[in-house]
């Protein structure tokens, strides 16, 4: 992927988080911008409009969740949310108001990147309307509604395939249980995670090599499910 | 990987949370007046939070005049209130609009009860509160206990004034935090007449009406109860899982009828069973009528043990006086709202109600909206009582003497009489002296003065003179008529007598319940309560008195003693301990210890049992006084119980505030600890990844950055070890004598690679004795300082340490050039956590506590000011002369 143009804000209080986020993206050959709090965080994303931005929940002067709605009206870059609290509440909203993947404090810069990777790819994707996955043995073809697994027809029920398509449709970004419950059930505010939990069981029987450890459709506990690209 | 994740928090329920965080909090300050201080302590604590960096603005702010709280407002932001027109005058109200746009993070509203003007938005100011919560702003508000509606009635009858404005009690339910505003009634009272509170002419009027002591401690009363439960809540919803349903509230009203036959106690009972199946408040109601005087003293008993039944049960009692007993019970139904009447029904033959009327049928047929419930009274309980209709005074020798005298005297006056008047008119002076004798002395002496006169009369002024034979028939006529006169006269003076007597005592006990009410309103630890009760009883019953408190669940302590009273022995303590365990009176007079030199009461209320009272006299007491002593007891339990209460309430807010530090304390750590680590393993792992891609630079770059973030952490685990082991105890410092000089050039040189960018200098003044100190811990103490200077002065600035040996003491001073502390915070600074400003974040709240916790041990003090040349902190420790080697 050619990364040559693409910039980066990190918006984060801590010098020393900062400090390695920069010489590991620029690594990657990105253009990196640093702000320590929301405001000037805001301010660098007008001014700079990147592609990605790396924002602390934490920061002194807001919640970092409530720039994540302004964020995205700007030029809805990718937005991975940085948490040191463990507050898995806060992940959530801030999943909800846009973000597209979280990384929990303490982590390693490989996690990092390979989470900045998937959500470029799901900003790219949405950008362009992708509109069919094929990874060699699972091909989903959104428009014509088919889907095939080892060349075969997987025998999907009708919500089992809306819960694929929402999910290949979104490759690579963590979505909340919410999301999911409200894409397959738009007329029930209910919302029965349970339910969910039981057709994402189904489907990975169908869909996965061994469903017992998923490779497509992954788990972010607490929080929602991930199709993973390839 | 599965996702078999059940036994965690789900997402929804953790979103669930998230939008009641997204709510904003409502925090009630609650007073039992107005004038206890509610305002003055919100203004109070939102200061502290604006010094802390909380965004905190005033949407309204009733300040009454007073000077105290006007002074607290300084420096607030208080919102312009808004003016509007309703029939032609012009009112200010608080502007809704322009608070919620202004989105402060806290909303301070004075006065949650206020009635908005027609045609605001909302017609109270509560519901403008409930705007604010939901549009995520924190309130602040203050409340008096007489808003709370479900109070709104006992309020009422304790004051006589009827609130209008009263605020649901859901609202208050759903408050994330009460504080209760006290103030004892003396201290309130006192407010009041120095002004504080009203004007003066408005401040007499209060005090003769609302604010009278008796009302006062009521409404305290009511006010702790209500925050008191409150603690109960937070306490059982730290166990109890989100969204369970609150307690089903009722709109039933019970009402029961008590009279003084025994089976009283038992429609009571079952009045009881009736209001708990449905969870309703209950009052128990006696009916004073004509009849009341023609009662006997063990029917009065009576009527008062089954009204403190009923008050024990849970209801509240009431005595009513009326003509007509149904009429005046539908009355008094009607006026608090009663549901349901529950009465008894007595057997009687069905002539005795057609001849006297039936309470019953009364009530059936006038009852109109409201129930009536007849309990059916059992056969075995019912006993007619005979043969005390009227009050034989006992009779004495001496009453008889003191009879015969007066007869003596009468005669002896009536001898010149002799002459001059008729012989048939003697007999006036002879009626004269029974009607003196009868009011005097009682109805046996009255009495016996009638017949001593008669045989008087006929002795010494009937002719035949000097025999009882009576000559003319018109003298026999005379003594009869005498005869059944005196009887007569003596029967109408003796209970004349008899009702000045029962009205005086009337008025004595008034006297004595009024002189312990005030008593007991002026003080507030059970001790007091104790020995304010003991001494009023003992006083009262002219005998020694003594109280204990329950201790535990289970256990009492002599709480208090009136002076001069005995001690008491092992067997007393242990009747004691039998009164309170089975809640019955016992020892001399009772049916249980009757042996004992001591009397024991219960003292117990609706809610708990609160101890036991006992008195020791040489002369029994009367039933007349047990009644008095019952109800004096009544008035010390329940003041027991809310010193109780106080100390419960005192003791669960500690308990929260340990809570909420052990909960700041997790929040600090998790943070503190992991941002450094977060550093190091995202530098390593950079380096390790991409190791060639990176420059040399920003190889270095990140490598000291591994190394200064480790740093970083090692002194913060220095600070927590440091932390524990002051708090442990167990630190005992090794006291050397240290030079000065030395001790802090380590300091400055341990301190530099933390300048980064600020000037560290230091200033020690010369010829400064040796130090007596903990080379440590010294060491430690003034780092700490250095760096929380570093921390606050910024880059650019200057950080000097500065020694000198001046006006007794060897001073050490850290002087930094930063904002300086916020106002209030030169003692806060040193509470555990406690982190000035909003910039402050590397921090770790722990610093200081450590200075001064090590100072303590030392026998140093450290002090923190601003300084006056310029902005910047100074703090001092201070070590006394003896510190001198």
């Amino acid at each position: 992927m050619p990364n040559s143009h693409l910039k980066a804000l990190v918006i984060d209080d801590e010098k020393a988080i900062r400090r390695f986020l920069r010489s590991t993206l620029i690594a990657e050959d990105f253009e990196v911008f640093e702000a320590d709090t929301a405001a000037g965080g805001l301010a660098e994303a007008r001014r700079n409009e990147p592609d990605l931005v790396v924002v602390d929940l934490g920061l002194p002067d807001a919640e970092g969740d409530t720039i994540i709605a302004e964020l995205s009206t700007i030029r809805a870059p990718a937005i991975i949310v940085l948490s040191a609290l463990d507050d898995e509440a806060r992940k959530v909203r801030a999943l909800d108001l846009g973000a597209d993947d979280f990384v929990t404090k303490p982590f390693g810069v490989a996690e990092f990147m390979a989470r900045v990777r998937a959500a470029l790819r799901h900003r790219l994707q949405m950008q362009g309307g992708v509109a069919t996955y094929d990874d060699g043995r699972l091909s989903v073809d959104l428009v014509r509604r088919v889907v095939r697994v080892n060349g075969a027809d997987p025998r999907l029920t009708p919500r089992e395939h809306d819960l694929l398509r929402e999910l290949v449709r979104h490759a690579g970004k963590v979505l909340t249980h919410r999301h999911l419950l409200k894409a397959l059930w738009p007329d029930d505010s209910s919302g029965d995670v349970q339910a969910l939990r039981v057709h994402v069981r189904h489907l990975r029987q169908k869909i996965e090599d061994n469903p017992d450890a998923p490779t497509c459709i992954l788990t972010e506990p607490g929080v929602g499910y991930r199709f993973l690209g390839p | 990987m599965t996702d078999e994740d059940t036994q965690r928090p789900s997402p929804e329920s953790l979103l669930e949370r998230a939008q009641a965080d997204a709510r904003g909090k409502l925090k009630i300050y609650l007073g039992a007046a107005p004038g206890v201080g509610k305002t003055y302590e919100m203004l109070s604590d939102a200061r502290k939070k604006i010094d802390e960096g909380v965004d905190i603005v005033a949407g309204v702010v009733e300040t009454h005049g007073r000077a105290e709280t006007l002074a607290m407002c300084a420096g607030l932001t208080v919102l312009p209130k808004r003016a509007m027109t309703h029939q032609g005058k012009t009112l200010h109200e608080m502007d809704l609009d322009a608070l919620l746009q202004r989105r402060p993070a806290v909303a301070l509203v004075d006065e949650l009860a206020h009635a908005n003007v027609d045609g605001s938005r909302h017609p109270k100011r509560w519901m403008d509160v409930e705007e604010l919560l939901a549009a995520g702003i924190d309130v602040w508000t203050t409340l008096n206990i007489q808003h709370v509606e479900s109070l709104n009635d006992i309020v009422a009858r304790i004051t006589r004034v009827r609130v209008r404005e009263t605020v649901p009690d859901a609202l208050i339910e759903r408050a994330d935090e009460i504080e209760l505003i006290d103030l004892t009634p003396d201290e309130l009272i006192a407010r009041l007449r120095e002004g504080k509170v009203y004007a003066p002419d408005q401040a007499q009027r209060a005090l003769r009406h609302y604010f009278a002591p008796g009302n006062l401690s009521a409404l305290r009363e009511l006010a702790m109860r209500r925050a008191a439960d409150r603690i109960d809540e937070q306490v059982r919803g730290h166990r109890r899982a989100r969204g369970e349903t609150a307690p089903w509230a009722t709109r039933e009203r019970i009402l029961v009828c008590i009279d003084d036959r025994p089976e009283s106690a038992e429609v009571v009972r079952h009045a009881k069973r009736i209001a708990d199946r449905a969870r309703a408040p209950w009052i128990a109601a006696h009916v004073q009528t004509a009849r009341e005087s023609r009662l006997s003293e063990s029917e009065r008993t009576r009527i008062a043990d089954t009204l403190r039944l009923a008050a024990r049960l849970g209801a509240e009692t009431a005595t009513l006086p009326g003509d007509r007993v149904a009429d005046t019970l539908l009355a008094f139904a009607r006026e608090q709202n009663v549901t349901q009447i529950v009465v008894g029904k007595a057997k009687r033959p069905a002539v005795f109600a057609t001849v006297y009327g039936s309470v019953v049928r009364d009530l059936i047929d006038r009852a109109e909206t409201i129930a009536i419930i007849v309990v059916p009274e059992a056969e075995a309980a019912r006993r007619r009582h005979l043969g005390n209709l009227a009050t034989w005074p006992v009779l004495t020798p001496l009453s008889v003497a003191e009879g015969v005298l007066l007869a003596g005297i009468a005669t002896v006056a009536a001898y010149p009489l002799d002459a001059v008047v008729g012989v048939t008119n003697l007999t006036l002076v002879y009626l004269a002296a029974v009607l003196v004798s009868a009011l005097t002395r009682g109805l046996w002496a009255g009495l016996f003065t009638g017949l001593a006169a008669a045989l008087a009369y006929n002795w010494f002024y009937t002719d035949p003179r000097y025999t009882f034979t009576v000559a003319a028939p018109e003298n026999v006529l005379t003594i009869i008529a005498f005869s059944g006169a005196a009887v007569v006269v003596s029967a109408l003076a003796a209970r004349a007598r008899h009702q000045t007597l029962s009205a005086r005592a009337e008025a004595r006990t008034s006297r004595e319940l009024l002189g312990l009410a005030h008593g007991l309103a002026s003080v507030a630890s059970e001790e007091e309560v104790a020995h304010t009760l003991a001494t009023f009883t003992a006083r009262a019953f002219d005998a020694e008195c003594a109280v204990f408190a329950r201790v535990g669940v289970n256990d009492l302590r002599l709480a208090g003693a009136a002076p001069g009273s005995a001690s008491l022995s092992d067997a007393d303590i242990a009747a004691a301990r039998w009164t309170m365990e089975k809640g019955k009176p016992a020892g001399r007079g009772a049916d249980t210890l009757p042996g004992a030199r001591w009397f024991f009461v219960p003292l117990r209320t609706a809610r708990l049992f609160a101890g036991v009272l006992s008195i020791s006299r040489d002369t029994p007491l009367s039933p007349t006084e047990r009644r008095r002593l019952d109800a004096m007891a009544d008035q010390g339990a329940s003041a027991l119980e809310r010193a109780h209460i106080a100390r419960a309430y005192e003791e669960g807010r500690v308990e929260v505030e340990g809570e909420r530090l052990r909960s700041t304390m997790l929040a600090a750590l998790s943070h503190d600890l992991k941002t450094p680590i977060a550093g190091i393993l995202g530098a390593a792992s950079s380096l390790r990844t991409y190791g060639d891609k990176h420059d040399a630079p920003t190889r270095a770059e990140l490598l000291a950055g591994i190394e200064t973030e480790a740093a970083r952490m090692q002194r913060y685990i220095v600070k927590l070890l440091d932390m524990i082991r002051i708090d442990s105890g167990r630190l005992t410092p090794k006291i050397d004598a240290l030079e000065v000089a030395d001790v802090v050039s380590t300091v400055l040189k341990r301190a530099t690679p933390l300048a980064e960018g600020v000037r560290l200098r230091s200033e020690v003044a010369p010829g400064l004795p040796m130090l007596n100190a903990d080379g440590a811990l010294l060491e430690q103490a003034l780092f700490n300082l250095v760096e929380n200077g570093l921390i606050h002065g910024g880059p650019g600035g200057e950080v000097v340490v500065r020694a000198s040996w001046a006006a007794g003491e060897i001073r050490f001073e850290v002087i930094d050039d930063g904002p300086g502390l916020p106002a209030g915070g030169e003692s806060r600074v040193f509470e555990k956590f406690y982190r000035a400003g909003a910039a402050t974040a590397s921090g770790t709240g722990l610093g200081l506590p450590i200075v001064k916790g090590f100072a303590t041990l030392m026998g140093a003090t450290v002090t923190a000011q601003n300084r006056q040349d310029r902005s910047g902190a100074i703090f001092t420790l201070a070590f006394p002369d003896s510190a001198a080697a």
